[in-house]
């Protein structure tokens, strides 16, 4: 069954168009990769799907729930918007930390204060969770550790910990090691590799072509704003029907 | 004589204290609501924030502290009262406003030196837009307008002596009226040492502050 559904998106700024007519639709339990040239409008998209950047005209559908239409002003309110992006969260490229938390609070403030709100989980429950998802991700003993305090990859894993804190229904990478020193990619990739291994539903926009065939189910490839190319990972890496995801996946093997 | 002058210049000194408390207690909030003014996606808004800034910053003070102590009474209502009080009241008004504005550009800059992707972050992990300030955006500001907000509330220690034109007797003014009431020139210039020690003890007070924010980058 679909989770996601998205619609005949479309993203203009200013003049330029950078998403033209998107549609897909993603599976529980699968990891999706979108891969692409800079510019192509992979970040955009996934900046759309978590109500960063509003689309000109599509929906957007969690669980049959309609989450966004853009003809519809009533499925975006400010107030409502801030509850749906919880269906999705977003590891940053930048990873985006909070400088002045520690990797613990970074991870359990999101969810204290939603649970202040709505009540729930007490606040021990909480950091309980927090100190498991540091252990998940390697970092049982960094959880006092200011950002500052630790390297690029750990940085990123604190922030994976951070998204999956919010147990969203699907969760958004944009392009996760690409601000990584190359020697420090391997242990945030190991980290989704394990995610997709657990059918964690994921989108992952990345640069890395064989960590994408062997951990994605399914890939996207993007180009000006279209879907050119979409498929089984492998299939589409290996044996890409399109001239152009050809031409941008020679590109890779060069090098 | 020279304990004499020392306890009357207290009492100028205590009244120049008092400005100065007032001034920040009245201007640091206030400023930080011009600051959100001179960002506000709303035109007008903005347009009237920014006049205003300019207007107070490219006027001076003294002649701030003047219009406003005297202008009400022109205009046959004088809002201030009496007396001491009423000319304290306006110098305290004068200084919130004008120190305000200082303080909205400096806080608006340490907003939006902190990186888009903070308030990013708050959003996807649905905070609202009061948690991503107070809980994100606020102590990262805080950290980068400590160098800048403690040269201008130093500067604000010294412009309390402006407050005599309007007669109000403050630090300076007390140690000047030594000159004409006894012909004495030295307590003017002992009134220094109360500015010195002023100063001194706000500089221990912001390194400590920044000491404190260094823990994190």
């Amino acid at each position: 069954m679909a989770i996601l559904e998205a619609q005949h998106l479309e993203k203009h700024f200013g003049s330029t168009q950078v998403l033209k007519d998107i549609s897909f639709s993603l599976n529980q339990g699968e990891a999706l990769s979108i891969i692409g040239s800079s510019g192509s409008g992979k970040t955009t998209l996934l900046r759309c799907l978590n109500f960063l950047e509003k689309p000109d005209s599509g929906t957007i559908r969690v669980r049959d729930e309609l989450l966004f239409d853009a003809d519809d002003p009533s499925t975006q309110l400010e107030s409502e918007i801030r509850k749906k992006r919880l269906h999705f969260g977003l590891v940053f490229q930048s990873f985006n930390l909070f400088p002045q938390y520690t990797a613990l609070q970074n991870v359990t403030l999101a969810r204290e204060l939603i649970a202040k709100e709505r009540g729930g989980e007490s606040r021990e429950e909480i950091l309980a969770a927090g100190e498991a998802l540091l252990e998940q991700m390697g970092l049982a003993d960094r959880a006092g550790h200011y950002p500052h305090q630790l390297s690029g990859g750990q940085q990123q894993r604190v922030a994976i910990a951070r998204a999956l804190a919010m147990q969203p229904d699907i969760l958004c990478f944009d392009e996760p090691t690409s601000a990584l020193d190359p020697e420090l990619t391997g242990e945030v990739l190991r980290v989704i590799r394990n995610l997709a291994e657990q059918k964690t539903t994921m989108i992952i926009v990345t640069h890395e072509m064989a960590f994408a065939r062997d951990v994605a189910d399914e890939v996207i490839f993007m180009d000006d704003g279209v879907i050119v190319e979409q498929g089984p990972s492998k299939e589409v890496i290996d044996n890409p029907q399109e001239e152009r995801t050809r031409q941008f996946l020679s590109r890779y093997s060069e090098t | 004589m020279f304990w004499n002058v020392t306890l009357t210049l207290a009492k100028g000194f205590a009244a120049s204290a008092q400005i100065f408390f007032l001034t920040l207690l009245f201007a640091l909030p206030l400023g930080l609501v011009v600051a959100f003014g001179s960002m506000s996606k709303w035109r007008p808004l903005r347009y009237l924030c920014n006049l205003v800034v300019w207007i107070i910053r490219g006027t001076p003070l003294m002649l701030q502290l003047i219009a406003f102590f005297y202008i009400p009474g022109i205009l046959g209502h004088n809002v201030w009262g009496g007396g001491d009080a009423g000319r304290m009241t306006a110098t305290v008004v004068a200084f919130s406003i004008n120190y305000a504005c200082y303080f909205s550009v400096i806080y608006r800059g340490g907003i939006q030196g902190v990186p888009v992707g903070q308030r990013e972050a708050g959003q996807v992990l649905g905070m609202t837009r009061r948690q991503i300030f107070f809980r994100i955006t606020l102590l990262q500001m805080v950290k980068r307008i400590v160098p800048p907000m403690s040269n201008e509330i130093i500067t604000l220690v010294k412009d309390t002596s402006l407050a005599r034109i309007i007669a109000v007797y403050e630090l300076t003014f007390t140690g000047y009226s030594f000159m004409k009431s006894s012909g004495l020139v030295w307590p003017l210039f002992y009134t220094a040492v109360f500015y010195l020690f002023f100063v001194g003890v706000l500089t221990i007070l912001f390194n400590y502050i920044e000491r404190r924010l260094d823990y994190f980058r």
